[in-house]
C-alpha cells in the first residue's frame, strides 16, 4: 500500500452503512468537525429495517492523504460496518433532489415554467403566483436550474444533499 | 416478569464479575446508589473509593497498564461523569483499556435540565472509543459485554456506558459474555503475509536501520515485547522507544538508544534522521517524535506495523504498511526471516553503528555536576540504582521531572512505566501509582512527581491511607512548573508568566496530616540516605526532594526543527532561535 503525498485536492463521495442507533450520526459528524474534515452534503436514512442498518452518504473534499485519513477514521467506529469511496471504487450513479420555490406573474412565470421543462422538473405545487419545482439529478444539474431561476423570483430552496450508488450487480 | 429476572444493578454486577473485574474504582452518588447497593451485598469485586473522579480513572489506568486487563470505574450523573472526562481523554490518547459506568437521571427525565443531568454521551463521545447510553434493561447485559470486547480488543481505549436509574432499578434477563457477539467491530489481528515478507527483506537489505517502538508493542503485551526483543536481537539493529514504548525493549540493551523524540537521545534522533530503513511498530508518528514533518527522515523507507489503520499515513506517509497486531505480525516476520534465511548486511551494520557510537559519544544525557544542590537527574539516576532490582512500577506526573524520569530511568520489561503521554495530563501520576499498588499490592510503586503536579491530586493521599497502598511520591521539587518556565525561557524572553509555585505547602507535615511519612531533602550527601529511608518505609512516603531550580531538560529539539537540530545543552539555545513556525506549535 503505497500512497503518495499529492497535494491535488479532489472532491468524495462516501458510503457509509451504519447501525441505525442512537447518536450514530453525531458520532460521524463529529468526527468530521472534531478533526477538521469539511462536509458538503450528507444525506442518511435506514435502508435495512430488518438488520437496522442506515446508510449516510458524505460528499467531501481533500488531498488523497486526507480522504484516505477520513475512511479509516470511519472505519474506526465502532457501529459502523462499511465504508466505500464511490468516486474510486468504480462507476457510481449519484442523485439529489431539489424543491424549487419560484414566485412571479406574467412573462417570468411562463419563462420559469419553460426552463422547467427543459430540465425535466415537475411542477409539485401551484399558486396563481408561484410553482414549487421538483428536480431530480447531478449536483451540476441542480446547481444550474437554480441559477436560471434565481432572475425569475426564486424564493426558497430545500435540497436533500448527494444520494450515491455503485453502478453494476453489487452492493455499495 | 421475565424468568429468572433479575435487577438491572444485579445484571451490571454479575456481567462485571463475569468479564473477570476484580476492583473497581469509583465514587458514589444519587444516580448510581443501586449499583452501590449491589456491590454492599456482595465481595467477588473490590471497590476503592477515590477522592475525585478524575482519580477514579487515572487509577484504573494505572492498573491496566500496569496489568494488561481492562480497568473499570464507576462514577454518578452530572459532575460524577463530567470530572471523569479528563482521565477518559487521557486513556484514549494513550490506548489505555477502560470501561467507565456511569450514573445517569431515569430515562424520563433525561433531557429535562434534571439535578445532577449531564448529556454524559455527548460529551465523552470524542473522549471514548465507544459509549453506550442503556435505555431498556433488555440489552444492560449485552452492552456491558460488548463495552468490555470494545475496551480491550484492536487498539484499547476508554468505553463508557450510561445507566440511568430507572434501567438499574427495572427488572430483566441476564446473558452471559458467550452469546454475545459483535456485530460490526472486528480488528485484524494477522497481518498481509505478502507485505510481512516484503517487509523482511527491506530489513534484511537495510545499511542503515532503525526500529522505532511505541506504545502498541506494549499493548500487543509482554509476548509481543519477547518476540519483538528476539527479533531485535538476532538482526543485532538498533532500536529506540517512544515515551509510551519504554519497556518494550530492555532499556540497558546495547542495541538500545533510548527514547527518541523532543526530549529522546541525540543518538535516537540521528538515527532516525539517518536511517534508510525505519520499522516503526506500534508507534503512530506522534509530532513530539517527529518534529518539524518535511524534514522527518528524509531518506528512509518507512515500514509502519500498526493495529489501527487510522494511524497509517495519518501525518507520515510510509512506503509499507502492515495492519495488524504486533505480536502476530512479528511471529509471521519471524518464521519468513528463518525460513528464506535472511541476513542483515553485516558490513554496513557494522558501519551504521561506528557511526550511532559517535553520536552516543557526545553523551547527550550529560549534566552539570558539582555544588551542594541536587541535580534532578541525579535524583532520578540515584533513585534508579537503587531500585533496579527491585521490579519498581514507576509512574509520572507532565513535565520535566516526566522527561528526566524517561531519560535516566531505564525499564527492562513492559507494564512497568506508567506515564501520561498523549494528553499530558499533570496530576496523572498519583492516583495511576495508586491503581497499580491496588494491582501490585507487594511491589514497590513509585510516583515521580513535580511540586506542581502532584497538587492537582494530592486528595487521593487520603485513598492511599485508607487502603493502606503504600506508594513512594517522589517529588522533584524546583519551585517551578518547570516545562513552562523551560519553553518561557527559550520563547518568551525569560518571562515567567504565572511558571513559579508560590505558598507550596510543607510536603512533610503535609504527608503527616494523611498519617504517611514524609521527608525533605537538599542536599546531595543526604540524598540516598533519604531514598534508602523511603524505601524501608512500609507506609506512603512523600519525599520533598529539593532539586536547583534552574536545571533545563536537555537535549531538546525545539519546537518546528528537525532531529538533526537538537539543542544538547543551555549553551545551544542561543545560536539557534526558533523560528516563526515554530513559535505556534505547543
Amino acid at each position: 500500500m503505497i500512497i503518495q503525498n499529492e497535494e491535488i485536492v479532489r472532491r468524495h463521495t462516501i458510503a457509509i452503512l451504519v447501525d441505525n442507533e442512537a447518536g450514530v450520526l453525531a458520532r460521524v459528524i463529529g468526527l468530521f468537525s472534531g478533526r477538521g474534515y469539511n462536509i458538503e452534503s450528507l444525506t442518511v436514512a435506514e435502508v435495512d429495517p430488518r438488520e437496522q442498518l442506515s446508510r449516510i452518504t458524505i460528499v467531501t473534499s481533500g488531498t488523497p492523504m486526507v480522504i484516505e485519513q477520513i475512511k479509516a477514521q470511519l472505519r474506526r467506529l465502532v457501529p459502523v460496518h462499511k465504508v466505500s469511496d464511490l468516486t474510486v471504487e468504480g462507476p457510481s450513479v449519484s442523485r439529489e433532489l431539489a424543491l424549487v420555490k419560484v414566485a412571479g406573474t406574467g412573462e417570468r412565470r411562463v419563462e420559469s415554467l419553460r426552463i422547467a421543462d427543459i430540465f425535466r422538473a415537475r411542477v409539485v405545487d401551484s399558486t396563481n403566483e408561484s410553482f414549487v419545482f421538483e428536480i431530480v439529478g447531478a449536483t451540476e444539474k441542480l446547481d444550474a436550474f437554480i441559477k436560471l431561476m434565481e432572475p425569475l423570483g426564486l424564493v426558497d430552496v430545500s435540497r436533500t444533499g448527494v444520494a450515491a450508488i455503485a453502478r453494476g450487480a453489487n452492493p455499495i | 416478569m421475565v424468568k429468572d429476572a433479575m435487577s438491572g444493578a444485579e445484571i451490571v454486577l454479575k456481567a462485571l464479575v463475569d468479564q473477570g473485574v476484580e476492583v473497581i474504582f469509583g465514587y458514589p452518588g444519587g444516580a448510581v446508589l443501586p449499583l452501590y447497593d449491589e456491590l454492599f451485598k456482595q465481595n467477588k469485586i473490590r471497590h476503592i473509593l477515590v477522592r475525585h473522579e478524575q482519580a477514579a480513572v487515572h487509577a484504573a489506568e494505572g492498573y491496566a497498564r500496569s496489568t494488561g486487563k481492562v480497568g473499570c470505574v464507576l462514577v454518578t450523573s452530572g459532575p460524577g461523569a463530567t470530572n471523569a472526562v479528563t482521565g477518559l481523554l487521557d486513556a484514549m490518547c494513550d490506548s489505555v483499556p477502560l470501561v467507565c459506568l456511569c450514573g445517569q437521571v431515569p430515562t424520563h427525565l433525561i433531557g429535562n435540565d434534571a439535578f445532577q443531568e449531564a448529556d454524559t454521551t455527548g460529551i465523552t463521545r470524542p473522549c471514548t472509543k465507544h459509549n453506550y447510553l442503556v435505555k431498556d434493561v433488555a440489552h444492560l447485559s449485552r452492552v456491558v459485554h460488548e463495552a468490555f470486547y470494545v475496551a480491550r480488543t484492536g487498539r484499547p481505549g476508554p468505553v463508557v456506558i450510561d445507566l440511568p436509574k430507572d434501567v438499574l432499578v427495572s427488572k430483566g434477563e441476564y446473558v452471559g459474555p458467550a452469546k454475545v457477539k459483535h456485530k460490526s467491530y472486528k480488528p485484524q489481528l494477522k497481518g498481509d503475509l505478502a507485505a510481512i515478507e516484503e517487509a523482511a527483506r527491506l530489513i534484511a537489505g537495510a545499511q542503515r536501520p532503525i526500529f522505532y517502538v511505541g506504545g502498541g508493542v506494549v499493548n500487543s503485551g509482554p509476548a509481543a515485547c519477547q518476540l519483538l526483543t528476539q527479533f531485535i536481537h538476532a538482526t543485532g539493529y538498533p532500536c529506540t522507544q517512544t515515551l509510551m514504548g519504554l519497556g518494550a525493549f530492555p532499556g540497558s540493551d546495547a542495541q538500545s538508544l533510548g527514547m527518541v523524540g523532543m526530549h529522546g537521545t541525540y543518538e535516537s534522533n540521528m538515527a532516525m534522521h539517518g536511517c534508510d530503513v525505519m520499522i516503526c511498530v506500534g508507534a503512530r508518528f506522534d509530532d513530539r517524535v517527529t518534529g518539524r514533518l518535511n524534514a522527518f527522515s528524509p531518506n528512509s523507507t518507512k515500514i509502519h506495523i500498526d493495529i489501527d489503520p487510522s494511524s497509517i499515513n495519518k501525518s507520515v506517509a510510509v512506503d509499507l504498511a502492515i495492519i495488524g497486531d504486533v505480536a502476530h505480525v512479528i511471529e509471521d516476520m519471524v518464521k519468513i526471516w528463518k525460513a528464506r534465511q535472511l541476513r542483515p548486511n553485516e558490513r554496513a551494520i557494522k558501519a551504521w553503528w561506528e557511526q550511532i557510537e559517535q553520536w552516543r559519544a557526545r553523551d547527550c544525557l550529560r549534566f552539570a555536576t558539582g555544588g551542594s544542590a541536587i541535580k534532578p537527574q541525579y535524583a532520578i539516576q540515584r533513585l534508579y540504582e537503587k531500585t533496579k532490582d527491585r521490579d519498581a512500577y514507576i509512574t509520572t506526573e507532565v513535565g520535566q521531572h516526566q522527561m528526566w524520569a524517561a531519560q535516566f530511568y531505564k525499564f527492562e520489561k513492559p507494564l512497568h512505566w506508567m506515564t501520561s503521554g498523549g494528553l499530558g495530563t499533570m496530576g496523572y501520576g498519583l492516583p495511576s501509582a495508586m491503581g497499580v499498588q491496588v494491582a501490585h499490592p507487594d511491589s514497590l510503586v513509585i510516583d515521580i512527581s513535580g511540586e506542581a503536579s502532584f497538587q492537582m491530586n494530592l486528595q487521593e493521599l487520603s485513598t492511599l491511607m485508607q487502603y493502606g497502598l503504600p506508594v513512594k511520591i517522589f517529588i522533584l521539587n524546583n519551585q517551578y512548573m518547570g516545562m513552562v518556565r523551560q519553553w518561557q525561557e527559550l520563547l518568551h524572553g525569560s518571562r515567567y508568566s504565572q511558571s513559579y509555585s508560590e505558598a507550596l505547602p510543607d510536603f512533610v507535615k503535609l504527608a503527616e496530616a494523611y498519617g504517611a511519612v514524609g521527608f525533605r531533602v537538599d542536599a546531595v550527601d543526604q540524598l540516598d540516605g533519604v531514598i534508602d529511608a523511603m524505601l524501608r518505609s512500609d507506609k506512603p512516603v512523600i519525599v520533598d526532594c529539593r532539586v536547583d531550580p534552574s536545571e533545563n531538560c536537555f537535549p531538546m529539539i525545539p519546537s518546528g526543527a528537525a532531529h538533526n537540530e537538537m539543542l544538547l545543552g543551555p549553551s545551544d539555545e542561543a545560536a539557534k532561535p526558533v523560528s516563526e513556525n515554530g513559535m505556534v506549535l505547543v
